[in-house]
């Protein structure tokens, strides 16, 4: 038995892998599983495909037949001849009144170069790789920016600066007598400035050294020129009175709490348009006779405080995310309220609130579409105006393209920041 | 209990003699020191605006009064849901205002609700384009302010809507749709009226006087979801008993529908077709432009929102719960039905809740397209024709938080009721 015979084939060399099967490879795999995995699936996609042509067949020839040249409608229709196309020539013709509003031309360069040094002024704040020196300038950019939007005597935002100067020098002088004295201090000696002292040293230095831009009126501001000023402005101030706000709302002092209480749940009660119409037509009943300020100054306000009080819910929402063991360690530390606040409540819940907070942002800022209702010629307001121009008679969808695409810009680019800023400051490891 | 360590400590400490100096410098106090100091702040302020506000209301030789709200309006709404005219007072064109309002809010919050969840699922979907498709359309909507996308819909509905002449004569341009009952016009959507042959006239009620046919036909509703209810529970209880579900489908349809159709039978009820007459179209219901423009701008916008609401409170349910269910044998639509949408619901519930008070509060631009809601008619008309801008403003502010107020608790209430007990 020992000559078994040997086994006639034993194959030495393995068999090379076949390739998938064509239903299961390159695109018609991806087909399958992504567009027609199933009925409904299929069903979805074709349907999906249908709104897909049928948008891009209405919407396509009208943007290609586009004219970016003509004085009027009449012309552009006359060019086009009765095809279907867009006249985007009211965009080429009318841009500067759609960014700046009625702002003098010769001076178009000064919101040009403030928007530009509020980029450099908002860098550091972004992004934390920058060099923390440039967030001195962070500080001096809403006096710059001032002076470059309004004008006037140089001396005016500088002595509103040195307001904040004759604070911290009160602070420092009087830090060794006791925490509390300096703040009281501080705040005493800005004001005194800025109420006793500053008008006159405006008048004096300015009699001595007349420098400062040509003086712009605000009923001149329009367009997204007007967007921004109120949006950029209210969005930096509303963070910190937010903050203020719902810290007051989780107060064990009563009266704060009531307060702070009472006034987010009015102000979330109400629409922001009846307090636009509050800053426009009753603030002269509060105020006392013959006061007169800025219109942009009012809605500034109320959309700074409407914001706040959404503001304070979202970090509201953030501080009682965090857990209690937090707030007891930074006692147990020995921790006073505010250094507590600053250096472990706060850094966590404004981390968790992020969304919430740029979201609140990106309300804030639609919502100056809101100013047209008051008179305020914001884009909406300067595209009805150019409508009433005869050349322009009938024009819509341009328009609105125009608009509709630069509020898109920012609000889209706001909230994609606010998802890398949430990545990066991602601890957990999941 | 949180304080103890506090009590313990003062009690421990020795008697001290109360010194001024406490009030800033000893925790104890200081506290009741800053609301004191606060409070007379705050007071100085209001002080100052009430006497602000008294002053120049006496400068202008004006009073303080609510009583121009019985006064006749003069004006006239074009859009109303209960009897006005232009002789009835200013609180009564106010009230109108605010049943715009309601109406509106109503139909734009079912828009939004349908479209965002709608949209909140399949952008989940493994579907590519699909997914792509609800992408563009939350991005697109939520990154544009809800003001432009009203005005872009009132010029849809006003500029690019067939004139009515268009669906005259035998070379019409235009047609009606759906088996010619709705026609879509420039000058508004016509959509058929349901009418009854036999009226039973009207309940008046003092403000209101709602047809009796229609309370008829709630009251039968109402019954009819609360027999349903009970059908169901009783069914629950077969189930509970036996481990088999008894099959209610045709007893909730017979309950739900049949009474209601009975009823209509009874009442004679047909449907009153929009016909082209002379210039414009009569009969049926008539919805404006405003009210399409608002309703489409504000329903179709939110719905963004509802949709990243819906998309977020799915995706925060563990996988482990979808993975349990299967392990357990469910099927997908009972997985989904029975664990992931309950437990998601929870997280979906207080967001959709603001959204819905956002709805409310933005129907006041309804100015931007000339809809006449409670800021055009008491906010706006009033306002200017009897120079009351202070009595005007602050009671509409007052009606919109109340409103405000009132959605939020009634949605408090619901969200309690769903919320995950913790014991």
């Amino acid at each position: 038995m020992s000559d078994t015979k040997p086994i006639s084939y034993v194959r030495e060399t393995m068999l090379g892998q076949q390739e998938p099967p064509v239903t299961e490879r390159g695109i018609v795999k991806w087909l399958r599983e992504n567009l027609f995995s199933s009925v409904l699936n299929s069903i979805l996609t074709l349907l999906a495909l249908a709104v897909v042509v049928y948008i891009v067949s209405s919407i396509g020839p009208w943007l290609l037949n586009s004219i970016w040249n003509a004085d009027s409608l009449r012309e552009c229709r006359a060019i086009l001849d009765g095809a279907p196309g867009a006249c985007f020539a009211v965009i080429t013709d009318r841009w500067h009144q759609l960014l700046f509003g009625f702002y003098p031309p010769e001076h178009y360069w000064r919101p040009v170069l403030a928007l530009l040094l509020l980029l450099v002024a908002l860098a550091p704040i972004l992004f934390a790789e920058l060099p923390r020196k440039m967030l001195y300038f962070s500080g001096l950019f809403p006096f710059i920016g001032y002076h470059l939007l309004w004008g006037g005597s140089v001396w005016f935002p500088i002595s509103a600066l040195l307001g904040f100067v004759a604070g911290y020098i009160a602070f420092r002088l009087l830090a060794k007598v006791s925490a509390l004295v300096s703040v009281i201090g501080a705040v005493a000696a800005a004001l005194a400035w800025w109420f006793l002292l500053a008008g006159p040293f405006d008048a004096v230095m300015y009699s001595i050294a007349p420098i400062g831009l040509e003086f712009v009126r605000s009923e001149a501001f329009g367009g997204f020129l007007i967007s921004l000023t109120i949006g950029v402005t209210g969005i930096s101030l509303s963070l910190p009175l937010g903050i203020l706000l719902a810290l007051g709302r989780q107060s064990d002092m009563l009266f704060v709490k009531t307060v702070c209480v009472v006034f987010i749940e009015f102000i979330r009660g109400v629409p922001l348009i009846t307090l636009l119409f509050t800053a426009s037509l009753l603030l002269n009943y509060f105020l006392p006779p013959g006061t007169n300020f800025d219109l942009i100054l009012r809605v500034i306000i109320m959309v700074t405080l409407f914001a706040a009080a959404y503001m304070a819910e979202v970090i509201r929402g953030g501080l009682a995310a965090l857990p209690k063991g937090q707030y007891e360690a930074a006692d147990a530390l020995g921790l006073d309220y505010w250094k507590a606040q600053r250096l472990i409540i706060m850094p966590q819940a404004l981390k968790i609130s992020i969304p919430g907070i740029v979201n609140t942002f990106i309300s804030l800022f639609k919502d100056t579409t809101l100013v047209v209702f008051i008179g305020l010629l914001d884009p909406l307001g300067l595209s009805n105006a150019i409508r009433a121009d005869t050349a322009w008679t009938g024009i819509y969808w341009e328009l609105f393209i125009f608009i509709g695409a630069l509020f898109f810009i920012f609000c889209f680019s706001m909230s994609r920041y606010s998802m890398y800023l949430e990545r990066k400051l991602k601890t957990d490891h999941r | 209990m949180s304080s103890t360590s506090d009590g313990r400590m003062q009690s421990a400490a020795p008697k001290a003699a109360f010194t001024l100096s406490m009030l800033l410098y000893d925790q104890r106090y200081r506290s009741i020191t800053i609301q004191i100091v606060f409070l007379f702040a705050l007071m100085l302020g209001i002080a100052w605006l009430v006497d602000n506000t008294i002053n120049n209301l006496r400068a202008l030789g004006r009073d303080f009064s609510f009583s121009f709200l019985s006064n006749p309006a003069g004006y006239d709404i074009n859009q109303r849901l209960i009897e006005y005219d232009s002789q009835m007072t200013h609180g009564r064109a106010a009230l109108v205002g605010l049943l715009n309002t309601a109406l509106l809010a109503v139909l734009a919050c079912a828009l939004a609700t349908v479209l965002g969840i709608v949209a909140g699922v399949l952008r989940l979907s493994k579907n590519w384009i699909v997914a792509r498709l609800m992408t563009i359309y939350v991005e697109l909507f939520r990154n544009i302010p809800t003001l432009v996308w009203i005005i872009i819909f009132g010029a849809i509905m006003s500029e690019s809507m067939p004139a009515p002449n268009a669906f005259r004569g035998d070379d019409a341009t235009a047609s009606m749709l759906l088996g010619d009952s709705v026609a879509v016009t420039n000058r508004g959507v016509y959509i058929p009226a349901i009418q009854f042959t036999n009226e039973l006239g009207n309940l008046d009620l003092g403000v209101v006087s709602p047809s009796i046919n229609w309370l008829l036909v709630l009251l039968v509703i109402i019954v009819g979801i609360y027999a349903n209810k009970r059908i169901l529970a009783h069914a629950t209880a077969v189930q509970n008993a036996t481990g088999e579900r008894p099959k209610t489908w045709w007893k909730s349809i017979g309950v739900l529908v049949g009474p209601v159709a009975l009823l209509f039978v009874f009442f004679g009820a047909h449907l009153d077709y929009p016909e082209l007459r002379g210039f414009n179209f009569q009969g049926g219901t008539h919805l404006r432009n405003s009210l399409i423009a608002m309703w489409l701008g504000l329903g179709i916008y939110t719905g963004a929102f509802v949709a990243e609401i819906v998309r977020s409170g799915i995706l925060a349910i563990s996988r482990g719960q979808s993975e349990a269910a299967f392990a357990l044998g469910l099927q997908p639509g009972k997985t989904m039905r029975l664990v992931i949408l309950p437990q998601a619901l929870r997280v979906i519930i207080p967001p959709l809740i603001s959204q819905y008070l956002n709805i409310t509060k933005n129907t006041s631009l309804g100015l931007a397209v000339g809809y006449m809601d409670l800021r055009s008619t008491l906010g706006g008309i009033t306002i200017n024709q009897t120079g009351r801008e202070l009595e005007g403003m602050l009671l509409m502010m007052l009606i919109y938080l109340a409103v405000s107020l009132t959605i939020s608790s009634l949605m408090n209430v619901y969200n309690n009721r769903v919320k995950l007990k913790e014991r």
